[in-house]
């Protein structure tokens, strides 16, 4: 892959958590609104970015049999500086967000970029490889959260979209909304990418 | 609150799975046939109860005295990640039936999210040793409930014509979504 490749690809071909069928417990949890989303997103992306490029960096003294532990390590420790900078200085965002942001330590999309890519690629392309597919996952979050939050409260980043009059449909915001509005999502995405002919992935 | 409540309430009405989302990889993984769906549940209510336990203990013991409550994160999972390994061995060598059967769900269980979840929320609610116990045994229950009534579904979704582009994990989602509607029915139950 080239570097241009290796930036893009977190975009479309591998957007976490639709196509990457991984993170999903993220996705569905925290999206109850956009800025939730967003904010995931984020530090998502920031432990995504170190993690792929500090196991690029030790990649060659880890050995093989302690790999995982190792990247788990890594892993945990900037989870747990995100933890403490949300807590510090976003702090009404990390009480929303609960204990889904040390969850970010099991969230498979950093071990899955972790063993597919910053271990077996230098430190350069390991980072911008963590921030396309970080940022790929801060998007779809947005648009889960987005869609959520207006259909669910009727408002967008906290700002009311409709008239006075509108009932909100508060089911979106709630658990079945969750399962339901990323699956038809998915499947909106597996249609598109079926009429442009790319190979089905989903199976 | 008593333990019947916190019994009902984590199996029911807070289901791990279909009310606060944790543990989803898995459950689309390996929930295509029963008997996968099964032993998974059954490696996840084992290690989920074991790993609560030795959380609790080491978060009241050794991090609450020394003023070390943020480095919970990392130490918890630590410990899953070493008590995962120290079960296999100890599996492999004890009991080869049950090692067989659970096996190969072992390694998955460390990046369950339901299992480090778990341990969390104990810590969340403030409970005590007991109601760790019980909080944390039912609450991988409900996870294995879960993902066995819905191996159910999904044995029979394999004969159903779904359209093309919602095959798979879609219609899996879309399922559950109705699913964790049928538990919200449940509210209301436990207080």
């Amino acid at each position: 892959m080239t570097l241009l490749q290796t930036l893009t690809h977190g975009f479309w071909r591998d957007l976490p958590p639709f196509r990457l069928v991984l993170g999903l417990c993220p996705a569905l949890a925290v999206t109850t609104a956009a800025e939730n989303g967003m904010g995931m997103g984020l530090a998502v992306t920031f432990v995504l970015i170190f993690s792929n490029m500090f196991i690029s960096i030790l990649r060659r003294v880890i050995p093989g049999k302690v790999r995982i532990a190792s990247y788990i390590v890594v892993i945990a420790t900037l989870v747990v500086l995100v933890e403490l900078f949300m807590k510090a200085f976003f702090f009404p965002l990390s009480q929303q967000l609960g204990i889904y942001i040390p969850l970010i330590v099991v969230n498979c999309i950093i071990l899955g970029r972790a063993e597919a890519f910053a271990s077996r690629n230098p430190v350069l392309p390991s980072m911008a490889d963590g921030l396309s597919v970080g940022l790929g996952f801060t998007l779809s979050l947005t648009l889960v959260g987005s869609l959520r939050e207006i259909l669910g409260s009727g408002t967008w980043f906290g700002m009311p979209v409709f008239g006075a009059g509108y009932e909100p449909f508060a089911f979106m915001v709630k658990a079945p909304g969750a399962f339901l509005c990323l699956g038809l999502l998915l499947g909106l995405m597996n249609a598109w990418s079926r009429k442009r002919g790319e190979i089905f992935i989903q199976t | 609150m008593n333990l019947i409540e916190l019994t009902l309430g984590a199996i029911f009405v807070n289901n791990i799975l279909l009310a606060q989302y944790l543990g989803n990889c898995p459950f689309c993984g390996v929930s295509k046939k029963l008997g996968t769906a099964a032993g998974m549940g059954a490696a996840v209510i084992f290690v989920a109860t074991l790993s609560s336990v030795f959380t609790w203990l080491a978060y009241h013991y050794i991090l609450v005295p020394q003023d070390l409550e943020f480095l919970k994160t990392l130490i918890f999972i630590l410990i899953i990640a070493a008590l995962v390994q120290f079960v296999e061995i100890f599996l492999k060598k004890q009991s080869r039936a049950l090692y067989e059967s659970l096996g190969i769900y072992l390694p998955l269980i460390t990046t369950n999210c339901a299992v480090m979840g778990i341990a969390l929320l104990n810590i969340k609610h403030g409970l005590g040793f007991w109601q760790t116990l019980v909080f944390s045994t039912s609450s991988a229950t409900g996870f294995a409930l879960a993902i066995i009534l819905f191996a159910g579904i999904r044995e029979r979704m394999f004969t159903s014509p779904v359209p093309q582009a919602m095959r798979g994990t879609a219609v899996a989602l879309v399922t559950a979504g109705i699913m964790s509607l049928a538990f919200l029915g449940f509210a209301g139950m436990v207080e």
